[in-house]
């Protein structure tokens, strides 16, 4: 029944591997995002693609079943308080909404710039989630009968 | 060859691109005229030395193509025509004409194109990387000076998914529910 589901063996066998180099690609993004070209929009969009790999080759349920949707649901929920939360801290820490409040770090290194690499991680996972999570909709609207829009 | 042309040229392609994509029946030939549109754009950053914008576009083209193809192949598409009413269409077109005639002074009062102009936008270009230790001028732009801006866009892309949630569950539970009775 679950074999029956998604794409050929094929497709599976390669989507199995080249997942995981899709997401690690996302994330090399993300958290580069204060140094090259990319940030945490880029880099979500990637994390939501890599997702929406597994579903059209595997199938609705078995992604659903792998990546426990009300978890997604709540990481969404839980990183935009989050950057609301970086925003207060940096009232109380750098005087100002926002304020960039942690170190400036060497020029060209990884943890460097403060809180923007933190902000790009925040919002490269809301990005993911959001996207993933309106995919995830439309197939689920998809497959009832007579659901369209 | 100077940046305009390739601009220009680019333009045309996003201009034929989008007409083809108003006119066709053909609903999958209408994605894909939008999304060669989208890539137009994206490559039309990359001219204009946006290289963070170009790989925001290609990437959200590829994901709304694939979001379009798999909400639209084997529908039937709409067939009321834009052009079924002359008149509001021979209206529209003049009443755009006088727009942009009214705007013509403003296009020759503006700068050259490239020229700087903004003062604030000088101080970024000058002090981001003192000022923030972000080696990427943009990440420093959008997550430091203007970091507001990104709490708008995060709040929009929130209120969209809770939109899209909401409405699209509730019309499954009532289809259900008729389904029951």
């Amino acid at each position: 029944m679950k074999d029956q589901q998604g794409m050929s063996i094929i497709v599976k066998t390669v989507t199995r591997v080249s997942v995981w180099l899709i997401l690690l690609y996302g994330w090399y993004i993300i958290l580069h995002g204060h140094l090259t070209p990319g940030g945490g929009f880029a880099g979500g969009v990637i994390i939501a693609l890599a997702f929406l790999n597994v579903m059209l080759a595997y199938g609705k349920d078995f992604t659903v079943k792998w990546l426990n949707i009300q978890f997604l649901k709540d990481m969404e929920a839980a990183s935009i308080t989050l950057f609301l939360v970086m925003g207060l801290l940096g009232i109380s820490f750098g005087g100002a909404f926002l304020a960039n409040f942690l170190g400036k770090g060497k020029l060209f290194h990884l943890f460097s710039a403060g809180t923007i690499p933190l902000f790009n991680v925040i919002i490269g996972i809301k990005v993911a989630m959001s996207l993933f999570l309106v995919v995830w909709v439309l197939a689920d609207i998809d497959s009832t009968k007579g659901g369209e829009l | 060859m100077p940046i305009e042309t390739w601009l220009i040229f680019t333009m045309g392609i996003m201009l034929v691109g989008s007409i083809v994509a108003l006119e066709i029946r053909d609903v999958l030939s209408a994605i894909i005229a939008i999304g060669i549109v989208g890539l137009a754009v994206s490559i039309a950053f990359l001219f204009l030395q946006a290289p963070d914008l170009a790989i925001v576009q290609f990437l959200f083209e590829i994901f709304a193509l694939i979001i379009l193809v798999r909400a639209f192949i084997g529908k039937k598409a709409h067939e009321d025509s834009l052009a079924s009413n002359k008149t509001a269409a021979v209206v529209v077109g003049v009443v755009l004409l006088a727009i942009l005639f009214l705007c013509l002074p403003i296009f020759r009062a503006l700068p050259p194109f490239g020229e700087p102009l903004f003062i604030t936008s000088a101080h970024y270009t000058k002090m981001a990387t003192q000022e923030t230790g972000a080696a990427n001028l943009v990440a420093s732009i959008i997550l430091d000076y203007r970091a507001y801006d990104t709490l708008g866009e995060v709040t929009v892309l929130f209120a969209a998914i809770l939109g899209a949630l909401t409405v699209l569950r509730t019309s499954r539970r009532t289809q259900k529910g008729k389904e029951s009775k």
